[in-house]
């Protein structure tokens, strides 16, 4: 966008550009739950949400589209799609997380879903609410709308936490040996709990330990 | 078994289609330049322009948190845990404090010292306000949360949950509190009636 050194016709020319944008936005939704409900009530003629926005037609081709729409929560299956369809949006592209879910993963606490689709793909507005009015998805829309006009895009990729225990944890193979465990008890083994604690004792500063070759034998039977 | 359903009569009229057609696009067109020429008290429009105009939240409307105050303006909330134990998102964050030496209410009551709500996280059950034992935390404010481009955003601290009015604009709630000293007060424990 033009800087101190763009020259006047430049910066109208932006400017209208970004207001010709702003006013035409052509819709993705990506609808996987719930929300999708009350996106639809958000269209339909009580609030007539997107209409009055010059967004109103929705394009079902990632290729034609420059808002994607997250309604719903994303699972970790989905998770590929959904980032994959926001690569093949062309530029300039945008992203509204659509309630809870899309923002943050809401209370699913669990390994199946995303927790917040800026773990995938950057997002430029989160609205909340499980699901959200449509007058807060409206206030998230107009505010796409003055991001897309002042041209200040602060593409935001939240980065996966890493837990420092859990690398911890992850390196000293305990993940391996708590599965082995259950199917060690399961097989009826003579205590072999107490073996494999010792192996993971011994091989606390090392790297991840190896399953030992007694213990993969019951896998297989 | 069987039956007959008989065919209702029709007009010729109706038959020919083309003036039932021509009445009912009558009816839309009427509608539609009322709408647009018509004077204001005529118009049926049942579209809400939403930022020029909204109408209220439902009475039970569950919006932003808040958290009531005392009479002398200190949070009602007593640190209790059961907010944040009740709720399903685990968006409530609470580190209690003890109140200093000297007050009527050290070693009796806690406060928070540290009280945050991820709204983002929130998914607005309720179940924090039912949970809470002294009407401290509610979510009559009437509003929804706002929307924003940054999580950090939504981290609402005890300040700004503390600044936010119930829909009746008062920060206090009907429900009378008993407080140490009060001659309406229980006591502090079994020992000391007043």
């Amino acid at each position: 966008m033009g800087g101190a050194d763009a020259g006047f016709v430049t910066t109208k020319i932006e400017d209208l550009l970004a207001w010709a944008r702003k006013w035409s936005l052509f819709q993705y939704p990506f609808v996987t739950a719930c929300c999708g409900m009350e996106f639809m009530s958000l269209n339909g003629p009580r609030y007539d949400g997107l209409a009055r926005f010059g967004a109103e037609a929705p394009r079902f081709s990632p290729r034609q589209s420059d808002l994607l729409w997250v309604v719903g929560t994303v699972t970790q299956r989905q998770a590929p799609a959904l980032r994959r369809i926001y690569e093949q949006m062309a530029d300039p592209k945008y992203v509204i997380a659509f309630g809870t879910c899309a923002a943050t993963g809401g209370f699913y606490d669990n390994y199946t879903t995303v927790p917040g689709i800026d773990k995938i793909i950057p997002t430029d507005v989160y609205v909340p609410g499980c699901p959200p009015r449509p007058e807060a998805v409206l206030d998230g829309l107009m505010l796409l709308q003055q991001k897309i006009q002042s041209g200040t895009r602060h593409p935001l990729v939240v980065p996966p936490k890493e837990v420092p225990e859990m690398v911890q944890l992850r390196k000293k193979g305990t993940s391996v040996y708590y599965g082995q465990k259950k199917l060690e008890a399961a097989l009826g083994e003579t205590n072999p709990v107490a073996a494999l604690n010792a192996a993971f004792v011994e091989d606390r500063t090392g790297e991840a330990t190896a399953i030992p070759a007694h213990l993969k034998d019951h896998r297989k039977g | 078994m069987a039956y007959l359903i008989k065919k209702p009569a029709r007009t010729l009229s109706e038959q020919v289609y083309a003036v039932e057609a021509a009445k009912g696009l009558g009816i839309t067109f009427r509608r539609l330049f009322t709408n647009v020429f018509g004077k204001a008290e005529d118009k049926k429009i049942a579209t809400i322009q939403y930022p020029d105009e909204s109408r209220d939240y439902p009475e039970r409307f569950r919006g932003v948190h808040r958290l009531t105050h005392r009479v002398d303006g200190s949070p009602r909330c007593v640190a209790c845990l059961c907010c944040s134990t009740a709720c399903p998102a685990q968006c409530i964050h609470i580190e209690p404090a003890e109140y200093g030496e000297g007050d009527p209410r050290h070693g009796y009551e806690r406060f928070p010292r540290l009280f945050v709500i991820d709204e983002l996280r929130c998914i607005f059950c309720g179940f924090c306000v039912e949970a809470c034992p002294c009407d401290a935390i509610r979510m009559d404010t009437g509003t929804h949360v706002p929307a924003s481009w940054s999580r950090e955003h939504f981290i609402f601290d005890k300040e700004t949950l503390m600044s936010i009015p119930g829909r009746d604009g008062t920060y206090v709630t009907d429900n009378p509190r008993h407080e140490p000293g009060d001659p309406t007060h229980p006591g502090i424990d079994r020992d000391h009636h007043h």
